[in-house]
């Protein structure tokens, strides 16, 4: 009908001034907040380990492999949260209710895999009730969040009735292998990480639901006019996780080998500083799962660190915050100069 | 032949008649300058032909098929886009990203399909190239000028093969360099035999690119005249009430 023909465009010319714009690799890089925060990691490392040997035994950074791995998979998670321009401070509290429900259900007799999907469900369903205010009410996912976090808490409470689980009857052998134990030598939590974190990686650059999750935390006002979904896609990204919380809840009550109900308590801050040192940006429309990966390894990194060299643990918090703030201005920083 | 043909439109909002008794003709390839003072009707009218509400009485053809529209995604099918005036692009994504946006092109295998980047950007830079624009189809929208966005925004318009676009103000937040860019980019949509509407507050582009000028005063139209027998001091009078009708 009316299409311009695209003949008279030349083929070549087109090449040329597409190869113009591409960037080298090596700018892209040094523009790249994974980069520099893997940076920071390794002159921490290289630091701590001048002054403490022991930070570089083998023992220890198989041990930080393991530890950052909770965190990550909850970043992965908060990941296409924030880029909506959203917020989840509930997951803490979701963690929490979903890792004693695990308990109760295994210790009621459940098969490893109906806790499994039981505590996804739950997890997913916490999601669905914040996506769905959050969407359809439009009210502020801060808000939001806050109130389920206060209300999930709660219900933690009520269903131990304050109780620890550790019987986890005839689940307990697989629940403690999957959680503890490694496959091809690598923990089993951190294959979960790497497999989720390329999904998710995968997921926000290749797919049109990747897409529109940028296109929302972007403008959601464009998005709106050119037919994108803008409240579904609000609404998976909170089920989305959910779901991830309740996974985590698996792995972490696996390696604990107890349910106890303080289980996440404060965790919700870790995940969103994790997700934010990475490069995500709480205003939305940027951020990938690699960054978050990094921003938990770097927690993690910190805290190990801070006990090594013997540091009055009441001072992690302090380095944190720091690292955080630091983050939030090397991104400004970044932005500002491309 | 009439590409839009409104006949005796009106819309009510309770006991506000915002449009009264509208009849305008466009055809193909015609640019036609919308223009009258704030409140004078001229946003509800774009929003009526492009689709947010159907009219309260008469009807509008496209095609010669009479169409009442309800949400703006069944004008779109229809081939009526509209150019915001706020552009409703996403900053965070690249020219070809916006150009697409909604209407991604896939690739892949069996059930599995996955976002086709080198396509949409291959594509992106084929439209900009017809456009004659240097927008480049990796660069972020955030870093680009007004003129930049307004092709990107146009291009989005060729994508769907749109046969009426409808530019909401479209120079006026940018620089006169930027201006002449965009009246070009305008120009080349009628060459494709495109109709636009162009609202506008600034008398010199309505009288350098549109063949026809309506004028609108309190949801009625005052005046519908080819430019060439028009000037811009009648037009003003027009707007302004100080001559009633021409």
């Amino acid at each position: 009908m009316n299409t311009i023909s695209t003949q008279d465009a030349d083929a070549a010319d087109l090449t040329s001034v597409m190869k113009l714009s591409e960037r080298g690799w090596l700018s892209h890089l040094l523009r790249s907040q994974e980069f520099w925060i893997v940076v920071a990691i390794l002159v921490i490392c290289i630091a701590v380990g001048i002054m403490s040997p022991q930070f570089l035994s083998v023992r220890n950074l198989a041990n930080i492999l393991q530890n950052f791995c909770f965190i990550a998979i909850l970043a992965i998670g908060m990941t296409p949260v924030i880029m909506t321009g959203g917020i989840d401070i509930s997951v803490g509290s979701t963690l929490g209710l979903t890792g004693v429900s695990l308990g109760l259900l295994y210790s009621n007799g459940a098969s490893f895999e109906i806790g499994l999907i039981g505590v996804v469900l739950i997890g997913a369903f916490v999601g669905l009730v914040n996506g769905v205010i959050i969407a359809y009410l439009k009210l502020a996912p801060f808000i939001v969040t806050l109130g389920m976090m206060s209300i999930v808490r709660s219900q933690t409470l009520v269903v131990t009735n304050n109780q620890v689980v550790y019987d986890f009857g005839p689940a307990q052998d697989m629940l403690i292998a999957v959680g503890a134990g490694s496959s091809f030598g690598v923990p089993n939590v951190l294959w979960a990480v790497l497999v989720l974190g390329a999904a998710m990686q995968w997921a926000l650059t290749m797919t049109r639901w990747g897409k529109y999750v940028r296109a929302v935390g972007g403008n959601e006002h464009a998005a709106r006019l050119t037919g994108i979904p803008v409240d579904a896609i609000k609404v998976s990204v909170y089920v989305l996780m959910g779901a991830l919380t309740g996974l985590t809840a698996v792995f972490l009550v696996g390696w604990l080998g107890a349910a106890t109900n303080a289980l996440g308590q404060g965790q919700e801050l870790q995940v969103i500083a994790a997700t934010v040192i990475g490069g995500a940006n709480l205003l939305g429309g940027f951020g990938s799962a690699a960054g978050a990966i990094i921003g938990s390894i770097l927690i993690e990194v910190i805290r190990n660190a801070l006990l090594l060299a013997g540091v009055n643990p009441f001072w992690q918090g302090t380095f944190l915050g720091v690292f955080i703030l630091f983050a939030v201005m090397l991104e400004r920083f970044r932005t500002a100069r491309s | 032949m009439t590409l839009l043909q409104l006949n005796d439109v009106t819309r009510h909002f309770g006991a506000i008649k915002a449009i009264d008794g509208v009849t305008i003709n466009i055809k193909p390839g015609e640019i036609v300058g919308l223009m009258g003072d704030n409140g004078a009707g001229k946003s509800t009218l774009v929003k009526l032909i492009a689709g947010n509400f159907p009219p309260t009485s008469g009807t509008m053809l496209l095609d010669g098929e009479q169409v009442a529209f309800s949400k703006p995604v069944e004008a779109r099918d229809k081939g009526v886009e509209v150019v915001y005036q706020d552009l409703a692009l996403c900053d965070n994504l690249s020219a070809a990203g916006n150009v697409f946006l909604g209407r991604e092109i896939m690739k892949g295998f069996g059930p599995f399909r996955w976002l086709d980047h080198r396509t949409m950007r291959t594509r992106a830079a084929e439209l900009f190239a017809e456009l004659k624009s240097e927008t480049r189809p990796r660069d972020m929208v955030r870093k680009m000028s007004g003129g930049q966005r307004q092709a990107v925004a146009i291009a989005r318009t060729r994508l769907a093969q749109a046969k009426l676009v409808i530019m909401d103000e479209p120079t006026a937040a940018i620089s006169v360099r930027q201006v002449a860019e965009v009246l070009a980019l305008i120009g080349r949509l009628r060459d494709s035999g495109v109709a636009v509407i162009l609202i506008s507050h600034r008398m010199p582009d309505v009288f350098s690119v549109c063949d026809r000028v309506v004028v609108m005063r309190r949801g009625r139209v005052v005046a519908d005249k080819a430019i060439a027998q028009t000037s811009p001091e009648e037009v003003t009078a027009l707007i302004t009430g100080a001559k009633a009708a021409a």
